[in-house]
Formats: C-alpha cells, sequence, structure tokens
C-alpha cells in the first residue's frame, strides 16, 4: 500500500470517535436496505411457493390467473386438448385448493390441499417419513414440513383429522423447498380424494401440469394453448408473474419500495455528513499535507481511499447484522419471510458506493480548493 | 556567496478596487545559502504573507521569487508542489503536527509523499528525530509532548527531506525564553550549513543575537537591514 494511503488510514481510524460515527451511519443505512429488500425477496420467493415445489415445467391455467392461490378451475377437454399437442410428453391434472381441518384436539385449522394426479402422482414432494404409495390407503394424506407445520400439532404418522366430516390421516411427512405466504399448512392427497373430500363446482382442475418431450417443443405448446383460449407458462415465467403480481398490483411492491428509497436517503445523508464534517474537521492536516508539497492527486486519493475504506467495512458489517438479525428473528418467528440474495447485496452494494462517491466529492471539492496559507493564518 | 532567495518587487493585496489592502507591498531581498536571516516586524507588518510567497505557498499578485535560480512561481502546479517537497522545508507559527500520526510518522510525512517505502522513511525519520533530541519519543503521539518538543518535531519534519531552503515562522513564540534561546542555539549550530539558507521571522529580541542579517517589515514594506538598529531596541 502507497504511504500516503497508509497516512490516510491512520487519520481516519485513529480517530476513534468519528471513525465509529461513520460505521455506525453506514452500517445503519445497509442494514435497513438489505433488511427491506430480503423481506421483500422473501415474500415473493414465498409466494410462488407451489410453483417450486410442484415443480413441473409448464403450467396451463386461465389467462385470468394472477397468482398460483387464486386457480380459475379449467374444463375437461382443456387436459384432452392438451395432451393431443404432439409436443407434449405427458400433462396431468393438479387440484388446489382450501379446506377446513378439525384436528384431533377438536380445534379448527385451515390447509392447502394439493391433489396429484392419481397414476402418475407427478408433482409429489419428498418424504422424510412413510412411503409415498399409502396415499392410495384409505383417507390417505401427506403432511409438508415447512413453517406452518406446527399448526397441524405437529403430527406424526397415523395422526388423525377431519375433512369436511371425512376422516383423514397422516400417512407420510414430506419436505418441500419453500414455505407458503399465507401461513397454512399444506397437506398432499390423491387428486380424486380431494375432489371428493372438498365440495367443487362444475369444474374441477385447477392447473395442467404439461412436459414437454423437449425444451424446443415450448414454444408450440404454448401457441397451441393460447389457440384454445388457455394460457401455458413455463416454471420461471409463473414464477415471475406471480413476483409482478406482488410488485406491482398490491400496496406490498410500492411500500417496499418506498421504505429501500428512505432507508437510501437516511444512509445516505448521515454517512455524506458525517464523512464530509471529517474532511472539514480534517481540512487543516490536508491543508498542512498541501503546503508540504503533497499533490491534489495525493489528495484525491487519500479521501477516495478513506471514503471507500470506511464504506466497504460498513457494507460488511451491515451484511453481517442484516444475516444475524434475520437468523434472529427465525429462531422466534419459524414464519419470517427475508432471504438476502445476491441481487438485494448488489443494491446494497451500489448504494454503498454511491454514498462513498457523493461523499469524497465534496470533501474533493473543498480539499482542492483550500488555501494552506489562509489555515496557516489563522 | 551563493543567492539562494530573491525576491523581487513582490506584492500580495487582498480585496479590490476601493477595498484593497496590501499585506506586502514591493518587497526585495536576497537571501545566501550558509546564512540565518531574520525577518522582523510588528503584528500585521505581512511577515506570514512573505514568507509564503518565498516560499511557494502563497502566490504573489506581483513581482518574482527565485530560489537557487528557479523562478517558483512559473512552475505548474504539481511542479511546484514538487520543488517545495524536496527543496522547502517549512516550520508553521502553529506547528500543524497531525495528531492521529505518531511523532516519528509526523516526522516522516515528506518522506512519504516523496514516495519513499514506509520502513525507509521512518527508518530517515528517526535519524532526524534523534538529531533534534527526541530519539525517546518517537511513538507518542505528538499532543503528549510539550510545546517545546512539539516545536521540535516540526523542525525535524521540516529537516527530514534535507531542504536547501528552510523557513521557520515565529519557531520560539509558545515557548519561554530558554527553551526558545536552546532551540536557535541548536537550529545554528546543527542546522545550518553552507548549502542552507535559514528564514526565520520572529517577534523575539532575546534570540536576536543568532541571526547573521535581520531585515525589518513595516506595513509591508522592508524597512530596514540593520542590524545595529534593533540591537539599539
Ligand atoms: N486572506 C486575507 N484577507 C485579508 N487580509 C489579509 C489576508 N491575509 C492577510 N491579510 C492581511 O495582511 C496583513 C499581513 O498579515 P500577516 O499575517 O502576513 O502579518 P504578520 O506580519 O505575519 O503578523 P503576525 O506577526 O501577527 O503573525 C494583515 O494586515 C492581514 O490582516
Ligand atoms: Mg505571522
Amino acid at each position: 500500500m502507497p504511504g500516503t494511503l497508509r497516512i490516510a488510514y491512520k487519520l481516519l481510524v485513529n480517530d476513534r470517535a468519528k471513525y465509529g460515527a461513520l460505521l455506525v451511519g453506514i452500517t445503519f443505512a445497509v442494514f435497513l436496505m438489505i433488511e427491506m429488500t430480503s423481506l421483500f425477496s422473501g415474500v415473493l420467493a414465498r409466494s410462488s411457493a407451489t410453483v417450486r415445489n410442484i415443480g413441473a415445467s409448464i403450467w396451463v391455467m386461465d389467462p385470468a390467473v394472477q397468482t398460483v392461490a387464486n386457480s380459475i378451475p379449467l374444463p375437461d377437454y382443456v387436459l384432452d386438448e392438451v395432451r393431443s399437442i404432439p409436443g407434449v410428453a405427458f400433462a396431468v391434472p393438479l387440484y388446489s385448493g382450501s379446506a377446513l381441518l378439525k384436528l384431533s384436539d377438536g380445534t379448527y385449522q385451515a390447509a392447502n390441499v394439493m391433489g396429484l394426479d392419481d397414476t402418475s402422482l407427478f408433482g409429489r414432494p419428498a418424504l422424510t417419513e412413510g412411503k409415498i404409495e399409502d396415499v392410495f390407503a384409505e383417507n390417505g394424506f401427506i403432511a409438508v414440513k415447512d413453517s406452518e407445520f406446527y399448526k397441524l400439532g405437529n403430527p406424526r404418522i397415523g395422526a388423525e383429522f377431519e375433512l369436511n366430516d371425512n376422516r383423514g390421516v397422516i400417512v407420510g411427512i414430506a419436505k418441500v423447498a419453500s414455505s407458503g405466504l399465507f401461513g397454512v399448512p399444506t397437506l398432499y392427497t390423491t387428486y380424486s380424494r380431494a375432489l371428493q373430500y372438498i365440495p367443487s363446482l362444475r369444474f374441477t382442475s385447477s392447473y395442467l401440469l404439461v412436459e414437454p418431450k423437449s425444451p424446443a417443443d415450448i414454444a408450440a405448446i404454448k401457441a397451441r394453448v393460447k389457440e384454445i383460449g388457455y394460457l401455458a407458462l413455463t416454471k420461471d415465467e409463473f414464477i415471475a408473474q406471480i413476483s409482478n403480481f406482488y410488485k406491482f398490483h398490491t400496496g406490498i411492491g410500492t411500500n417496499m419500495l418506498i421504505m429501500t428509497a428512505i432507508s437510501f436517503i437516511i444512509g445516505l445523508s448521515i454517512s455524506g455528513q458525517t464523512f464530509y464534517t471529517f474532511i472539514i474537521e480534517n481540512i487543516e492536516k490536508f491543508g498542512a499535507l498541501k503546503a508540504i508539497g503533497a499533490k491534489g492527486r495525493d489528495l484525491v486519493l487519500m479521501i477516495l481511499f478513506q471514503a471507500g475504506f470506511v464504506s466497504l467495512t460498513g457494507f460488511g458489517l451491515g451484511v453481517g447484522l442484516c444475516a444475524l438479525a434475520i437468523w434472529t428473528a427465525r429462531l422466534y418467528l419459524p414464519d419470517y419471510a427475508a432471504i438476502i440474495t445476491g441481487l438485494n447485496l448488489v443494491l446494497a452494494f451500489l448504494m454503498v458506493l454511491i454514498i462513498a462517491g457523493a461523499s469524497s466529492y465534496f470533501g474533493v471539492r473543498k480539499v482542492l480548493t483550500i488555501e494552506p496559507f489562509d489555515i496557516f493564518r489563522g | 556567496m551563493k543567492v539562494a532567495i530573491e525576491a523581487r518587487d513582490v506584492h500580495k493585496w487582498f480585496g479590490e478596487g476601493d477595498a484593497r489592502t496590501y499585506a506586502v507591498k514591493g518587497v526585495s531581498f536576497d537571501a545566501y545559502f550558509g546564512e540565518l536571516l531574520y525577518v522582523v516586524g510588528p503584528s500585521g507588518s505581512g511577515k506570514t504573507t512573505m514568507l509564503s510567497m518565498i516560499s511557494g505557498i502563497l502566490r504573489p499578485d506581483q513581482g518574482q521569487v527565485r530560489i537557487d535560480g528557479t523562478d517558483i512561481w512559473s512552475l505548474p502546479d504539481d511542479d511546484l508542489a514538487d520543488f517545495r517537497l524536496h527543496k522547502i522545508g517549512f516550520v508553521f507559527q502553529d506547528f500543524h503536527l497531525f495528531p492521529r500520526l505518531t511523532t516519528l510518522e509526523n516526522v516522516a510525512v515528506p518522506l512519504i509523499l516523496q514516495e519513499r517505502p514506509w520502513d525507509d522513511a521512518l527508518a530517515e525519520a528517526r535519524r532526524d528525530l534523534d538529531v533534534v533530541g527526541l530519539g525517546h519519543r518517537a511513538d507518542l503521539p505528538p499532543v503528549k509532548l510539550s510545546g517545546g518538543e512539539q516545536q521540535r518535531v516540526a523542525i525535524a519534519r521540516a529537516l527530514v527531506s534535507r531542504p536547501e531552503i528552510l523557513i521557520l515562522d515565529e519557531p520560539t513564540a509558545s515557548l519561554d525564553g530558554d527553551t526558545g534561546r536552546t532551540i536557535l542555539e541548536f537550529i545554528r549550530r546543527e542546522i545550518l550549513t553552507e548549502q542552507r539558507c535559514i528564514v526565520i521571522v520572529t517577534h523575539d529580541s532575546r534570540i536576536f543575537d543568532f541571526a547573521d542579517r535581520i531585515v525589518q517589515m513595516e506595513d509591508g514594506r522592508l524597512k530596514s537591514i540593520e542590524r545595529e538598529t534593533l540591537d539599539a531596541q
């Protein structure tokens, strides 16, 4: 490290009080920003939990569907039509609905019920306990051990409950990649049992799950589904559509955006102000360096280094603090939806760069215009 | 004797039009290598302003300054900065040491700005700190030192790059009489050489006897360069 930067480092870090204030400001801003965007990411990830957990390549639905939870039943002929498309390897129906359970202790609990195609059980979750074939046994249900599992009373295999006056038995415990957004537990059963136990409208399929023969067939499948008046989305498209719904058609997205902007502005003003004060209070030192023979370039590098150093340290602390906060929150609230994604980190990092850049811009302007003579005359 | 500093008709004014006031008004003098020159005069007579112009810190509004033959105010900014860094040592009226650096690092600053490796710079600075008798204070921050010690640190910092010109503004103002004399004795004995010119601004008549020559400023002009008149005061 060049000696001038080492001096810059010492001027910064040895001034404990101001260095501390700078770090607190930036750490706080980074923390706020990552916390906000992570909450949002968490909400978005959960909003499409079903799509991720079922894992089908293509979903066929009514064009008016906006989120996975609000499905619109499809007439039976659609399944026949889709199955007859040349590029389709197979297509199966999926039932997705909600039901009211009466647990063995007599309490009521709402639940999601997913009905899997009886012949293939396509979209079934990975079981951690029990055997998947048992779902065909009388009254068989599989409980998903996600963050809502405890709301079913942490059932073991063999636990019983009532579903619309029908008996249900837990025959397996499954794990899934992602918990849902709505805070209700999920049960899997067969398509036919779901229809049998839960009162339905005339049409019964919520979605059709389609696997293409090859990825090259996807475009043709989508086009053909459109011709018959329905919508086929790949898994990623469906997830993006759900995310967009939450981002742009609910209050959540706007609020998160506003909060993120506020944390950015707070962070910028706290850290920018503190850094500028730091430069002003050190202006005499920069003036002395200038008088001794430091060039403008030396001083600019010193300030950039100081701003960069304090910003990156604050960024690291902010990320760490946020991870710690999320981890702690999860200990007490298993449902706490926040994930730090790469994009969140990149956004926060960009913010820190802007903070560092803006702060050093004003510092540099100040330092380059000082006349050492004015300082020495006192 | 070889001329070290040539000041020719140097002016500095502040404000414009009717509000224009002169801090330095047409000063010319020569200073020589091997000489210790005093600049005396009442407060506000323009001493600091004049020293700043001959040391490349404050641009004159009129006139020329040559140092060892170089017209310093015709140099581009970066070259002038380099010139100050290598040729001129300046001890400021209030020292202006860096409180967040150790005493030793303070002394090494000019060498570090010259892009010398850190450890070399510190080793060399330690020699000059020893010269001013503060080797045992190397690792303390300057605020822990007494006023006289801080003054010596500032002198060591001005000396460390072996400048040809050494300029000290009121080096004894904040010191008691004995310490002031000790420092001047030390400068005269250890720092003044045939290759160096030292200019000192002072009010302090107790140290006049260390000067080779004394020039007097009044109202921005150089009034007399007689030693005897001062001795008589
Ligand atoms: N930036 C400035 N704006 C206006 N006037 C100035 C400025 N700098 C210096 N002066 C004026 O120039 C004159 C000379 O000031 P200078 O500091 O050179 O005096 P000095 O002889 O060093 O005094 P002292 O012995 O008190 O240090 C003073 O009248 C001062 O007010
Ligand atoms: Mg002065």
